[in-house]
C-alpha cells in the first residue's frame, strides 16, 4: 500500500488561557499537529484522530529523509487506506503535557522562568478535548466528519461525543474503555511508582539537574508494555527460550523476553519524558465520564448525537471486550446508532495498532459509509501533506 | 413494494417484511449480511440493530448503514433491555443454537413481538427421506447429517408448543415453499420454511 509521503508538522500558539478540571489554568499553550489530506469546501470531510499514552501527532506518513519515521497509524491512514486521505483530512494532535512538541513539562513556565517540571498542571481527557476544540477552531473545522482514536486515543473520541455533541458526526472507539479497572489502576501506580522513587527523578526538576530518571522510565515502560501484549502472544514469540545456551544462575538475562522487555524500556527511556509518563497516566486513571452520573454510563452518554463504531479484540485483557460492550451498552440504551465489532485477534491490546484484515475490513466500510453520508462529497484528487 | 435496490431480497425475508409495522424499533437476531435490516430501514423507516457473529459479514453491514452488534447469540441478549424492540427478528437462526429455550425466553423478554423462522423438519420430502432411511438434504435442508450447523429440528407443531411454554402467543403462522409463496394447504407437510409471528403473552 501507498504511504503519504513525506509529512511535516505544524505548531499553533494559543494565547488564551485553558481552565483545566483541575481548577488550574494553562496561561497559553502550543498545540504540535500534523494535517493529512485536504478539507473540502464546506469543511465536512476532517477527521480528528486522537493519540494514545506514548504516540504524537504523527499519525502517518513520514518526515523527510527518516524512512523509518512512519507514523503511529500509517497502517489505518493514508492514501487508500480505510481511512483514505484522498477522502478526508486527517488532523493528529499531540496532546497538552506531551514530549513531542506540544506544551509539555519540559518547556518553559512563563510565570517561573523555568521548565513547569513536575509542577506542570495535572490535566485530563476532558482538557485534552477542549484544547483539541480550540484548533478545530482555529482551522475553521465547526464539525467533524469523525472523531477516532484507540485505547486512551478512543477516550478523547467518546469524550469528544460527550462534550461537543454536535461537532462530530461519527464517533469511532477502539480499544477503549469508559473508565480503568481497578488493575489498569495499579498498573499505572506502579509504573509511576518506579519513576518517582528514581533518585534522577528529583521531584520532577531533573531538567535543571541534568539528568533523566531512565531507570524509572524503563520499568514503567517493561511494565506497560506487559500489558500491551496477550499471555498467548508472549508465549507465543518468546515462550521460554533462552538468550544463551544454559540457566546463568544469576541476575543477569536468562529469557528471551527479559531481554525484550529491557530493550524496549531501554529505547521508551532515551526519548519520552518522565513527567509526561506521571501525567498521562493520571489522565487515563481520572477518566470516568459517568463518575457525574452516579456512576450511570448511559446517563453520561444520554447526550450524544454521533453515530458511533466500537471495537475491541479479544485478547486484550488491558481494556478488555467486556468494556468496550459496556459502551455498546449505554448507546443502545440511549438508542444510538452503534456498530460493534469483537476481532478474535492474537495480539492483545496492541491488536489496534496492528494489520488485521477484518480490523481494518470494519474501519474501512465504515469511513466508506461516512463519506457517502456526507452532504457534499467531493473527491479530494490532490492530496496534500500541508 | 420492493424497490430495485432490494430486487435480490431473499422471498421468505420479502414475505416476512410485510409483518414489521413500519416505523417500527427492530432488533434482527443473526442478521447476516444486514439486507433485512437495510430493508427495514430504507423502506418502512425502521430502526435499530442487527445482531450477527460472522466476522466477514459485519463489514457488509457497516456498509449498508446497519447498525450491527457483533456476538454470538448463545451468551444472550443482556446488551438490550425489556421491551427495547417493538419487533424483534430471529430468520432462520434458531435452530443453529444450542440454547434455543434461553435465546426464545430473551427474545420474549426484549421484544413486544417476534418474528422467527426456521426450516420445518416436517416438510414432505423430508419426511420421505426419513421413510427411504436417510436423513434429509434438500433446499432448505443442504448439509449432511455429519456437517450441518441445524443442531435442532423442529417442525410447526413442535415450536408451537415450546413458544407457549416462554410466554409467547402464536399470532399467525405461516410456511412457506423454496419460492417464498405462503403454503395454504397442509402446512406442515407442503411449507420447508415455518415462519411465526408471536406476541407477548
Amino acid at each position: 500500500m501507498t504511504s503519504l509521503g513525506n509529512v511535516k508538522p505544524q505548531a499553533m500558539h494559543f494565547a488564551e488561557p485553558l481552565p483545566l478540571q483541575s481548577g488550574a489554568a494553562l496561561s497559553d499553550y502550543t498545540l504540535v499537529y500534523e494535517t493529512y489530506g485536504t478539507l473540502n469546501a464546506d469543511c465536512s470531510n476532517a477527521v480528528l484522530v486522537c493519540h494514545a499514552l506514548n504516540a504524537s501527532h504523527h499519525v502517518a506518513g513520514t518526515y523527510e529523509g527518516q524512512p523509518k519515521s512512519a507514523g503511529w497509524w500509517d497502517n489505518m491512514v493514508g492514501p487508500g487506506k480505510p481511512l483514505d486521505t484522498q477522502r478526508f483530512f486527517v488532523i493528529g494532535v499531540n496532546n497538552l503535557g506531551s514530549c513531542f512538541g506540544s506544551t509539555g513539562p519540559m518547556h518553559t513556565n512563563p510565570a517561573t522562568g523555568k521548565p513547569y517540571g513536575a509542577s506542570f498542571p495535572v490535566v485530563t481527557v476532558e482538557d485534552w478535548v477542549h484544547a483539541q476544540a480550540r484548533l478545530a477552531d482555529a482551522l475553521g473545522i465547526r464539525k467533524f466528519a469523525a472523531v477516532m482514536g484507540g485505547s486512551l486515543g478512543g477516550m478523547q473520541a467518546l469524550a469528544w461525543s460527550t462534550l461537543y455533541p454536535d461537532r462530530l458526526g461519527h464517533c469511532l472507539v477502539i480499544a477503549s474503555t469508559p473508565k480503568l479497572s481497578a488493575q489498569n489502576i495499579a498498573f499505572n501506580d506502579v509504573a509511576r511508582q518506579a519513576i518517582l522513587t528514581d533518585p534522577d527523578f528529583h521531584e520532577g526538576d531533573f531538567y535543571a539537574h541534568g539528568v533523566v530518571p531512565k531507570r524509572g522510565l524503563r520499568v514503567a515502560r517493561m511494565i506497560g508494555h506487559i500489558t500491551y501484549l496477550s499471555d498467548d502472544d508472549m508465549a507465543e514469540k518468546f515462550g521460554r527460550d533462552l538468550r544463551g545456551t544454559d540457566y546463568k544462575f544469576g541476575y543477569g538475562i536468562d529469557f528471551e523476553i527479559e531481554s525484550y522487555l529491557r530493550y524496549q524500556g531501554d529505547k521508551f527511556s532515551e526519548y519520552f519524558d518522565a513527567n509526561t509518563y506521571l501525567l498521562i497516566t493520571k489522565a487515563l486513571d481520572y477518566f470516568d465520564p459517568a463518575r457525574i452520573c452516579d456512576g450511570d454510563l448511559a446517563t453520561a452518554l444520554s447526550g450524544t448525537q454521533a453515530e458511533f463504531l466500537v471495537v475491541s479484540f479479544t485478547t486484550d485483557w488491558r481494556f478488555a471486550p467486556e468494556r468496550s460492550r459496556e459502551i455498546v451498552q449505554a448507546l443502545v440504551k440511549n438508542e444510538r446508532r452503534v456498530s460493534y465489532a469483537e476481532i478474535d485477534a492474537p495480539h492483545g491490546h496492541d491488536a489496534f495498532l496492528l494489520d488485521d484484515p477484518r480490523y481494518l475490513a470494519v474501519v474501512r466500510a465504515y469511513y466508506d459509509k461516512v463519506w457517502h453520508g456526507l452532504d457534499t462529497p467531493v473527491l479530494a484528487v490532490r492530496q496534500e501533506a500541508a | 413494494m420492493i424497490t430495485e435496490r432490494f430486487a435480490g431480497l431473499r422471498a421468505d425475508l420479502a414475505f416476512i417484511a410485510h409483518w414489521v409495522e413500519p416505523g417500527a424499533r427492530v432488533l434482527d437476531l443473526g442478521c447476516g449480511d444486514g439486507a433485512m435490516m437495510d430493508y427495514l430501514q430504507v423502506e418502512k423507516n425502521c430502526t435499530g440493530y442487527g445482531v450477527e457473529i460472522d466476522d466477514a459479514r459485519i463489514p457488509r453491514c457497516v456498509h449498508r448503514g446497519v447498525s450491527v452488534i457483533q456476538q454470538d447469540l448463545e451468551g444472550g441478549l443482556a446488551m438490550f433491555a425489556d421491551d427495547a424492540f417493538d419487533s424483534v427478528l430471529c430468520l432462520s437462526a434458531l435452530q443453529m443454537m444450542k440454547n434455543v429455550e434461553g435465546v426464545l425466553r430473551d427474545i420474549a423478554r426484549v421484544g413486544r413481538e417476534a418474528i422467527v423462522s426456521f426450516p420445518n423438519f416436517a416438510h414432505w420430502p423430508h419426511r420421505l427421506a426419513l421413510l427411504s432411511g436417510h436423513m434429509p438434504v434438500s433446499e432448505s435442508l443442504p448439509y449432511q447429517w455429519y456437517d450441518t450447523p441445524n443442531l435442532r429440528c423442529a417442525t410447526i407443531s413442535d415450536f408451537s408448543d415450546l413458544a407457549d411454554e416462554v410466554g409467547l402467543r402464536v399470532i399467525e403462522c405461516v410456511a412457506l415453499k423454496e419460492n417464498g409463496a405462503p403454503v395454504v394447504f397442509l402446512p406442515n407437510w407442503r411449507g420447508s420454511l415455518a415462519v411465526f409471528r408471536l406476541r407477548k403473552k
